[in-house]
């Protein structure tokens, strides 16, 4: 019931926030506040006592079902394991740095723009959540709307396009999910008899392999579109650039990290045959983003389109992490997916704080900032070295197993991504070059950081240095559930000799047939 | 005591963290002693370790603090491997590192980043300490990329100058490549061994991997790619030379005594990967031979007397290199330890006089300064003969004799790499004694303003004298035959077999080698201090010199090749695809949207007549087509 209550304090407190909004502009924040740090507050005591509950119940700590539309099979059905506890800290530890870094930023329809942040943190608390596969598609739209909200309103001077762009492309390849939803639920139905939208039941389906591809590639185009993978991922820069502050983090920090979690609950679990037929090309896929976006994050004047551009190539080793189908990846990739949402969050809050100085996001009017706000430029330089992944930092851990794993599946691939970190220290030393160092003339002197900003850098700081030492706590949280990801292609070993044992069957029976009609010939 | 192994590194980082929080508010004095003090109590630490390893004789101390992480059997340590070889890279680092703190209170007085730079010294001494102690090549990884961090920080430390912040840039980014190669040899280590612990995989090795493997030459060639970018060795040389916009202090430090020999020490700790590929030894040593001619008759050429000095110190890790690569492991490492105290030395000499003559560099400026700065011109001049190798009486004879002779002698060396170190000998006292005639001896150019204080000369008088002493603890077997620093690192690197047939002439050889020093300071004296004679200035002056000269000045053209080949190319790539090629196909996409439907809408005008029109069109259409057989 806990993780009912998750989301219904986030959708309820939401509506009282737009309420609040016609009182005064102070409250909504408020109530979005505490309504975010009660989710916090739950999920990590979620965390702390996961020990205790994981021996009860197998891998899934926690349930919730309750029928919906029965007769179709659907069902209000919440399941948490480590990897969704995992994403429910990370979206509701942004959530409230995006609320606190609004409370200056935002100054029109505040109740409106509170009630559009806690239905976005709600759908994607409800896409990490859910496992009716019908509720998981409800969600994902729930995510996407208030998000196109946020962009459209309280976003920057091109808002409009880039407001669309995020909502077509999203919403085109969030339908081809639809489509394979409903042929998944259908192809299980007249092979079973059952019909159900249960993400536990569809699980097993087994399929024609040319049945499988064709579902699976459904679900790729939304996760794909969403993660994003380059040449899907043109609306990012736009929709990224021009969000508010918050939409930025919670864009770059939350709603990337949705496609790698489909990813890995659904493409990898339910098409393990169809998976590793793609697998090559996805890494390609991968390689090709980590290069393609860290030479284009190189060349670009704004500062939030060049963090864009380093999400693309971030979001690169994720699916290279993700088909490379072992333990060590994958622990990788979720690593990826927490210290990338910190540390790119990170970066989006940095533009916003030199936004709200200076009114530009040009980093050609930049420069030479470190006389002036000393402490803003030691955190800047923590979060660009995040992300040229030095070691220390939690981005290295993640990127460092990404890469020992698929080493293990593909050495030359593996070698490009690796030579994305030559790319990557380009990129990542210009940000440090071009806004903290250089010539200090004719720029205004800014104030550094307030303790309202330091509240909310401080302990990102924290987080991604302690990722970086003892990433422990987090990688055992994620182990079941990588466990269970990989069954399909762990047991293979197992399940291969059952299923020779009956080829062998079959073909003695055909070998005594074949017999039966040949004249016997001595040898 | 052993025990207190975890507080080496831990000590300057804490001091790092104290500086980066608190620093700005502390008073000046206070920002000094925490950061000098720190890595002083990190070298009685290592005093005190050393002492107690020393009597002992263990092959060895491990220190687990914690496990870093562990993946699916995957489970390296943030653990602590002290050996005979660490031990000795640790007393160089905090030792050599103290002196430079200590002299660094007075060379940085005036600065006003002055936490800053204590900060970020004490973060490349932690980190520097993690490199060399480390128990697994994942947390030798950290120390690797965190001493690089340090060395971008500090070399742009002067960050209003915009081409500081490029030569930082440049520094990380070069080194970064060598590092790439670097990982790859990690995760093919991890998935030959099943783990990155030093220990594990040298025992593992010579089971899995037969002499001259494969996999092994490929793990080599790819350690060795992370060695050459650190260590400033060809191809990777290019960024040592502009690291010099850092400020001098660091230059001795990192870029000079500690840092750039990391390459050495991973070489050397991988010892038995290198062992058992004979091609990636060949190589190293290759490299060391071509890198040390090069570098060497470039610093011929310049006139930055810090830029002669880095070419100096690539040169010389050269000779180190050259040393790993014939197997003379102990030569080489007992190389890199003198090479730290004469090339530190030399650098904080160099810094003495920049700070004399109001951050002047350019040696033609300079001269006469024999007078005006007695102690430095004496300290210098140990160091100019330490590294110039001048026989007897210097430490930088003993140990690179040593690399001469098993150059030659060793059972890997042969006449054409001991050639090569005999010609880099002879041009190593050219430019060394080129360096001390233009700059204390002719006239005085530029007026000196105050000579360094105490805090700066007590170090330069330290290490002044273990440029003299250090080398008397590994004496030639031919004479006295002392050989307490192999000894030290026996159990740790394997010895090196000489070939008999001319061990017996070895006398010939060292006297060779002490005659081309020799002759080169004479050569030196010829051309920069007594005046050149006709013939001595036709020769400087022909074309032939000057292109030479030219050529060799600019680092044999290596920045502009590199510039054309990588620099270039990626910059413009970059830079037309800004906007992003990928997006005109959706951008395109939208317009053919917008164009059909404004063609279409056309057609919804609101004139009856085109409507009858078209349905009268349509209808015939429809009618033929029904019509066609």
């Amino acid at each position: 019931m806990i993780l009912a209550w998750i989301l219904i304090i986030l959708m309820a407190g939401g509506v009282l926030a737009w309420i609040a909004g016609r009182l005064n502009t102070t409250l909504p924040r408020w109530i979005a506040l505490v309504a975010t740090f009660a989710c916090l507050c739950m999920t990590v005591y979620l965390w702390i006592e996961l020990p205790a509950s994981t021996d009860a119940v197998g891998n899934w700590i926690m349930r919730f079902q309750t029928p919906w539309i029965p007769q179709w099979g659907i069902s209000f059905h919440l399941a948490l394991d480590g990897l969704s506890l995992l994403m429910l800290l990370l979206t509701f530890f942004l959530g409230i740095l995006a609320i606190l870094t609004s409370w200056r930023e935002i100054d029109t329809k505040v109740g409106f723009f509170h009630f559009n942040l806690l239905w976005v943190l709600a759908g994607i608390s409800g896409v990490f959540l859910t496992m009716d596969l019908f509720l998981f598609y409800f969600f994902w739209e729930v995510m996407l709307i208030p998000m196109y909200f946020l962009i459209g309103i309280w976003g920057h001077e091109n808002r409009t396009y880039a407001a669309y762009k995020f909502f077509i492309f999203t919403q085109a390849s969030g339908l081809l999910m639809l489509l394979s939803i409903l042929g998944l639920y259908f192809v299980h139905g007249y092979s079973t008899g059952v019909y159900t939208f249960n993400y536990f039941e569809l699980v097993g389906t087994s399929f024609a392999p040319e049945v499988g591809a064709l579902l699976m590639a459904g679900f790729l185009a939304a996760f794909l579109v969403k993660l994003p993978v380059v040449p899907f991922h043109s609306w990012l820069p736009d929709a990224h650039s021009q969000a508010p502050t918050a939409g930025s983090v919670i864009l770059a920090g939350l709603l990337l990290k949705t496609g790698a979690y489909g990813l890995l609950r659904f493409v990898i679990p339910m098409f393990p045959d169809a998976a590793q037929a793609f697998a090559p090309w996805a890494m390609l896929l991968g390689v090709i983003g980590i290069l393609y976006g860290a030479i284009l994050a190189f060349s670009q004047t704004d500062l939030k389109r060049l963090v864009a551009y380093t999400s693309v190539s971030h979001m690169g080793f994720v699916i290279l992490g993700v088909f490379a189908f072992n333990e060590l990846a994958l622990q990788g990739v979720i690593m990826q997916m927490i210290t990338h949402g910190l540390s790119t969050g990170a970066l989006f809050l940095l533009a916003g704080f030199l936004y709200d100085r200076l009114h530009t996001r040009d980093i050609r009017k930049m420069g030479g900032f470190w006389t002036s706000v000393p402490k803003m430029g030691v955190i800047a330089l923590v979060f660009v070295m995040a992300s040229l992944g030095l070691p220390g930092l939690g981005n290295f851990i993640a990127e460092f197993l990404t890469l020992v794993g698929s080493w293990q599946a593909n050495n030359w691939l593996t070698v490009f991504a690796t030579l994305g970190l030559v790319a990557a220290t380009a990129y990542s030393l210009r940000i440090m070059q071009k806004i903290f160092l250089g010539n200090t003339a004719n720029h205004p002197a800014l104030a550094d950081l307030s303790l309202r900003e330091l509240m909310i850098a401080v302990p990102l700081v924290v987080l991604i240095l302690w990722l970086g030492l003892y990433p422990q706590p987090v990688l055992n949280t994620a182990r079941a559930s990588v466990t269970e990801q990989l069954q399909a292609y762990t047991n293979p070993k197992v399940a291969e000799p059952a299923q020779a044992m009956l080829q062998t069957e079959a073909s003695d029976s055909l070998t005594i047939h074949t017999l039966k009609g040949r004249t016997y010939e001595p040898k | 005591m052993e025990n207190l192994l975890w507080l080496i590194p831990a000590l300057p980082f804490a001091g790092a963290l104290l500086l980066i929080l608190f620093g700005r508010r502390m008073p000046r004095n206070l920002v000094a002693i925490l950061g000098a003090g720190s890595v002083g109590i990190s070298a009685l630490i290592t005093l005190l370790i050393g002492f107690q390893f020393l009597s002992a004789r263990p092959d060895f101390y491990v220190q687990q603090v914690w496990t870093w992480f562990d993946v699916a059997g995957f489970t390296p340590g943030i653990a602590f491997h002290l050996d005979a070889l660490s031990l000795v890279f640790v007393f160089v680092v905090t030792f050599v590192g103290f002196l430079i703190h200590v002299y660094s209170a007075g060379y940085m007085a005036d600065e006003e980043d002055f936490a800053r730079f204590f900060a970020c010294m004490n973060l490349f001494v932690g980190s520097m300490l993690m490199l060399v102690l480390a128990d697994n090549l994942l947390l030798l990884y950290l120390g690797w990329e965190g001493v690089g961090l340090c060395s971008y920080l500090l070399i742009g430390f002067w960050y209003k100058n915009p081409a500081n912040g490029y030569a930082a840039r440049k520094a990380f980014i070069i080194t970064r490549v060598g590092d790439t190669a670097m990982a790859i040899g990690l995760f093919i280590l991890f998935q030959t061994f099943g783990t990155l612990n030093i220990q594990a995989i040298l025992s593992e090795a010579p089971q899995t991997w037969p002499i001259g493997s494969q996999m092994a030459v490929l793990v080599a060639f790819l350690l060795l790619g992370g060695a050459v970018g650190k260590s400033g060795q060809l191809p990777l040389q290019t960024w040592l030379p502009d690291a010099m916009a850092g400020p001098t202090p660091v230059s001795a430090l990192i870029h000079a005594a500690t840092m750039v020999t990391a390459g050495v020490y991973l070489i050397a700790r991988t010892n038995v990967i290198f062992e058992l590929a004979p091609a990636a030894m060949l190589a190293v040593a290759i490299i060391g031979a071509v890198t040390l001619l090069i570098a060497g008759c470039t610093a011929l050429t310049q006139y930055d007397l810090k830029r002669v000095l880095a070419y100096s110190t690539i040169s010389q890790i050269g000779y180190m290199f050259l040393a790993l690569g014939v197997g003379a492991w102990s030569a080489g490492i007992f190389h890199f330890m003198i090479h730290a105290f004469f090339k530190a030395l030399l650098f904080l000499c160099a810094g003495a006089i920049i700070i004399a003559l109001h951050h002047e560099q350019d040696m033609r400026q300079m001269g006469g300064l024999r007078r005006a700065l007695p102690v430095v011109f004496w300290t210098f001049l140990i160091g100019a003969a330490s590294l110039a190798a001048l026989p007897l009486v210097t430490a930088g004879f003993y140990s690179k004799d040593q690399i001469l002779w098993y150059a030659l002698a060793g059972e890997r060396g042969n006449v054409w790499l001991y050639l090569a170190a005999l010609v880099g000998a002879f041009i190593t006292a050219i430019y060394t004694f080129r360096m001390v005639f233009i700059t204390f001896y002719g006239e005085a150019k530029t007026h000196v303003s105050h000579p360094p204080g105490m805090v700066m000369v007590v170090p330069l008088i330290i290490l002044a004298i273990l440029s003299i002493v250090g080398g008397f603890i590994e004496l030639p077997h031919n004479f006295a035959h002392l050989t307490l620093f192999s000894d030290l690192l026996q159990p740790v690197l394997p010895g090196i077999a000489v070939d008999e047939t001319i061990g017996e002439s070895e006398w010939m050889f060292q006297l060779l080698a002490a005659g081309v020093a020799l002759v080169g300071v004479f050569l030196a004296y010829l051309f920069f201090y007594a005046r050149r004679t006709a013939f001595e200035e036709s020769i400087a002056r022909s074309s032939l010199a000057m292109a030479i000269r030219q050529f060799w000045f600019s680092g044999w053209g290596f920045d502009k090749l590199y510039d054309t080949l990588f620099v270039r190319p990626f910059v413009y790539l970059a830079n037309i695809n800004k906007n992003d090629i990928i997006d005109s196909v959706y951008n395109g996409l939208a317009a053919f949207a917008r164009s059909v439907n404004k063609g279409l809408s056309q057609t919804q005008s609101g004139i009856m007549r085109w409507y009858m029109m078209g349905v009268v069109v349509g209808a015939i259409l429809i009618l033929t087509i029904s019509l066609l057989p």
